[in-house]
């Protein structure tokens, strides 16, 4: 039987090679022309704990997982017990022989010896390669299709590597096709009409890979999860271009060393999750009074503290728009696809050097670390814009007592002319200290007033020129309900509203896209024009509800639909919640 | 060439009358002319607290960071624009306690920036409170009873995290203080001059004559060696670290720039667009 789409689920202990099973399984469904959404969750340790990584695999762009599975490989006691019930009808369970044997659940389950075929051909660490090749023989593929990521995953390792491997994948292959020919032609994968040239990757990877195009050539990071893949890609790219990726000893250091790299003119950044960006706000006030450029890429986790360093949430809204003490101009962005991802880490490049402020790209964990399929960026899109930067030959001859007006007020769209240090005739301080126009500390009241005013003149010029605030699916002029996210819920909140509008219901959606400064007349009329409002967020105390309450005059009355579990949504639980409400 | 008026401004120092960050700043214009640089060509970057001021006393570039931070502001600076002399200057709070960390792993990075220490025993801007180098039994409005907590060892400390470039100096012996930040501005890495700048009005212990009388000029000894560590060390553990001179020098150490290859390839002034063939070829890490 034929299916539009199919879930993949492999859950064991920590150590038992889940990541590599699923990212060989991804790339090469990936590279047959699939659209896939691969999400792992796991444990804040090394070794040991359950893990399980769950991959939809469809025809058309997916942007979430859901909570039913097709096939579901389980290795550990733990997989079986909490994931048996996630497996659909016609679904199909592999389990690890000992433990199939104790299962009292009503799906079909399937005894497979991982471990004993592992080591009757290879080794017992090569469980996860039997499971492999369980699972190609199931979706009706054959091992060409897996050789060239087998390769890619081994071949460092050298040939023999590789052909231990593919036996073990093989003998994988032929369990299935002599123990249990009944299921085969049960989970065929869906057909693909054509190729498109198509990426899959890692949402840091995108945001990192959006940066580096950006001309980033600098950053300084303290590793974190779940942020620590955009220092790892930088670190094997950056060098190429020359430029340098600095693991500081905290992020502090790391956030003020990207303000000090790009005051002196290079594109710079950093990237952290709750706690790092907590040691940050110091810096970013720096930033923000010195307006000098800066860009953090912030993926949430949960919180308070520490939280739960690997479980996803986004309780760090206000945090990254009011982290800083005092009147703090800043732009917050929040990418709420891989593709945004790419396209707003690029863009908050220009931003901050276009209006010299901090600009935040305030992701999640669920957007950072799931391997996601992405359109392939298009070239001709990525502009670089370096806003009021002073051309060094240009500048008329100043000397000691003069300054160069780095603070000028002489500006009505509140940004004045940046000069990189070294450039001859461009002398001018900087301070955190509130200043005059060229940068001496000064005291006195109209020099406060005035240059507290054009910081932020800064934030409305940018909000009435930025055209990306919202992600809007409004089709309704009067709309039952209108379904309100932001970042990585926009996937789950759209196949929830096209399963109520099914329904009949006219559901309009808007992903909120910019968070600082608030879209507010942007926002407003879709407000208007919905007889319910439902918020959707990953915390406990509302934050963007509160956010667009605080921000809309006269705002009407707002629902909230919170998780804050640890676990991301699925779109079967959020059609049912917003039932709830309705 | 530029002459000392062009590294002066008009602005009036807000220290008090006698304080010896007096004497650092004039080191430092005098070190600038010496160095033969152009005010653009240089830059200081300081942290927070009296000596943190010192940025907007220079006519140079200057930035004036936040308490603690001068170095990784100065180190992201010096990477991102190698032509520029990179100084970061702070005082005894701003690197011995907020900014410890930042100040051993600076040197241990050893990025090619110099860092002038003001160290006065004491917190002046705040108005006399202890310092970690207060001495022992120190009483200020923070230790009524007199400082409990041992002084951190600047120089041991400096010389543990492997530093290249050791120096100290007095502020009452300006032309000594200059020809070591003239010497720390040449050295090819992270160069420490740690300066004993008496605080007039808030330490009335550590004083001018205090120092005066305990100082050992190291030209003083037949036999130093500053590319000795062992010796070094053991010097400045008999002398319980009141010495002046440069100290302690590795030449053989390499700069961050060098070990990291940002020495013959820095590319990071040069802001562009990726080429269509570059570009694509990072879109195969993906496929």
């Amino acid at each position: 039987m034929q299916r539009n789409e199919i879930t993949w689920q492999a859950g064991g202990q920590q150590g038992e090679g889940l990541e590599s099973l699923g990212a060989i399984l991804a790339r090469t469904l990936s590279h047959q022309g699939y659209d896939l959404y691969g999400f792992r969750q796991f444990s804040s340790r090394i070794k040991g704990g359950h893990t399980n990584y769950k991959i939809r695999i469809s025809a058309q762009p997916v942007g979430t997982i859901n909570k039913e599975c097709d096939l579901l490989v389980a290795l550990d006691q733990d997989t079986l017990s909490n994931e048996a019930l996630t497996v659909g009808e016609n679904g199909i369970i592999l389990a690890e022989k000992a433990l199939a044997a104790n299962f009292s659940g009503k799906t079909e389950i399937l005894a497979v010896p991982f471990a004993d075929i592992a080591k009757q051909n290879g080794t017992i660490m090569q469980k996860n390669i039997v499971a492999l090749g369980c699972t190609a023989a199931l979706f009706g593929l054959g091992e060409e299709c897996f050789e060239l990521q087998l390769r890619k995953e081994f071949g460092k390792k050298g040939e023999e590597a590789v052909a231990a491997n593919v036996a073990v994948f093989k003998a994988g292959m032929e369990f299935i096709r002599t123990e249990a020919p009944a299921l085969l032609g049960r989970l065929v994968l869906p057909k693909i009409a054509e190729k498109a040239p198509k990426l899959f990757l890692l949402g840091n990877e995108a945001m990192a890979f959006g940066a580096l195009s950006a001309g980033a050539r600098f950053m300084a990071a303290y590793p974190i999860t779940p942020a620590s893949e955009v220092m790892e890609y930088m670190v094997k790219k950056v060098k190429e271009f020359g430029g340098q990726m600095l693991q500081a000893e905290d992020e502090i250091a790391a956030c003020t060393m990207t303000i000090g790299a790009s005051y002196g003119g290079a594109r710079a950044f950093t990237a952290t999750s709750g706690p790092g960006f907590s040691l940050m706000a110091e810096a970013i006030g720096l930033a923000a009074m010195t307006e000098t450029p800066l860009v953090i890429v912030h993926s949430q986790r949960g919180g308070p503290s520490t939280g739960l360093p690997t479980k996803h949430e986004q309780s760090d809204l206000f945090a990254a728009i009011y982290n800083t003490h005092g009147d703090t101009a800043k732009i917050v962005l929040s990418p709420s696809t891989v593709e945004e991802a790419f396209y707003d880490t690029f863009e908050a490049f220009n931003l901050a050097e276009e209006y010299q402020c901090p600009v935040i790209v305030l992701a999640d964990l669920q957007l950072s670390l799931a391997t996601q399929t992405m359109a392939v960026p298009e070239y001709e899109r990525l502009s670089i814009r370096r806003g009021k930067l002073a051309d060094g030959t240009k500048l008329p001859p100043i000397k000691s007592p003069e300054y160069f007006p780095r603070y000028s007020l002489a500006t009505d769209d509140g940004v004045s002319m940046r000069v990189l240090p070294g450039t001859p005739n461009g002398i001018c301080l900087g301070t955190g200290l509130e200043h005059d126009e060229s940068g001496r500390p000064s005291e006195a009241k109209a020099m406060r007033r005035q240059q507290t005013e054009k910081r932020l003149r800064k934030m409305q010029t940018f909000l009435t020129a930025y055209s990306k605030a919202l992600y809007i699916d409004a089709p309704y002029e009067e709309a039952d309900i209108l379904l309100i996210g932001m970042t990585a819920t926009r996937s789950c909140i759209a196949e929830a509203t096209a399963a109520l509008r099914e329904e009949g219901q006219k559901i309009n959606h808007v992903q909120i896209r910019l968070l600082s400064p608030f879209p507010a007349k942007e926002l407003t009329p879709y407000l208007q024009k919905a007889k319910k409002i439902i918020v959707i967020e990953h915390n406990a105390t509302a934050q963007l509800a509160n956010l667009v309450r605080m921000n809309i005059e006269g705002c009407p009355h707002l629902e909230s639909i919170l998780q804050y579990d640890g676990d991301i949504m699925y779109p079967e639980e959020l059609v049912t919640r917003c039932k709830e409400v309705l | 060439m530029a002459v000392l008026q062009d590294f002066r401004n008009n602005v009036k120092p807000n220290w008090c009358p006698g304080c010896g960050d007096y004497a650092v700043q004039a080191a430092l214009q005098q070190a600038a002319v010496k160095l033969g640089l152009e005010p653009h060509q240089l830059a200081i970057v300081c942290g927070i607290g009296c000596s943190g001021r010192l940025s907007g006393y220079v006519y140079a570039y200057g930035m004036h960071t936040t308490h603690g931070r001068a170095l990784p502001f100065a180190q992201g600076l010096k990477l991102a624009n190698p032509e520029l002399n990179v100084i970061a200057c702070g005082g005894d709070g701003d690197g011995m306690a907020i900014g410890l960390g930042h100040t051993y792993h600076s040197i241990r990075r050893n990025v090619n920036i110099t860092y002038v220490l003001m160290d006065n025993h004491v917190y002046g801007l705040t108005k006399g409170q202890t310092s970690p180098r207060s001495d022992l039994g120190f009483k200020t409005k923070t230790t009524p009873t007199g400082n409990i907590e041992t002084p951190v060892a600047t120089l041991e400390m400096a010389l543990s995290a492997e530093a290249s470039f050791v120096a100290q100096g007095f502020s009452t012996q300006l032309q000594e203080l200059t020809d070591l930040i003239v010497a720390a501005v040449k050295h090819p890495g992270f160069s420490l001059v740690n300066v004993f700048s008496p605080c007039v009005t808030f330490n009335k212990v550590n004083t001018y004559d205090w120092f005066k009388e305990r100082l050992v000029d190291i030209s003083t000894f037949a036999d130093y060696d500053r590319h000795d560590k062992g010796k070094v060390l053991q010097c400045i553990l008999e002398h319980e670290g009141l010495l002046t001179g440069l100290l302690y020098e590795d030449k053989n150490k390499k700069s961050y720039e060098e070990v990291s290859g940002l020495a013959s390839d820095n590319q990071m002034q040069a802001v562009r667009k990726f080429t269509t063939a570059e570009f694509n070829k990072l879109l195969e890490d993906f496929r």
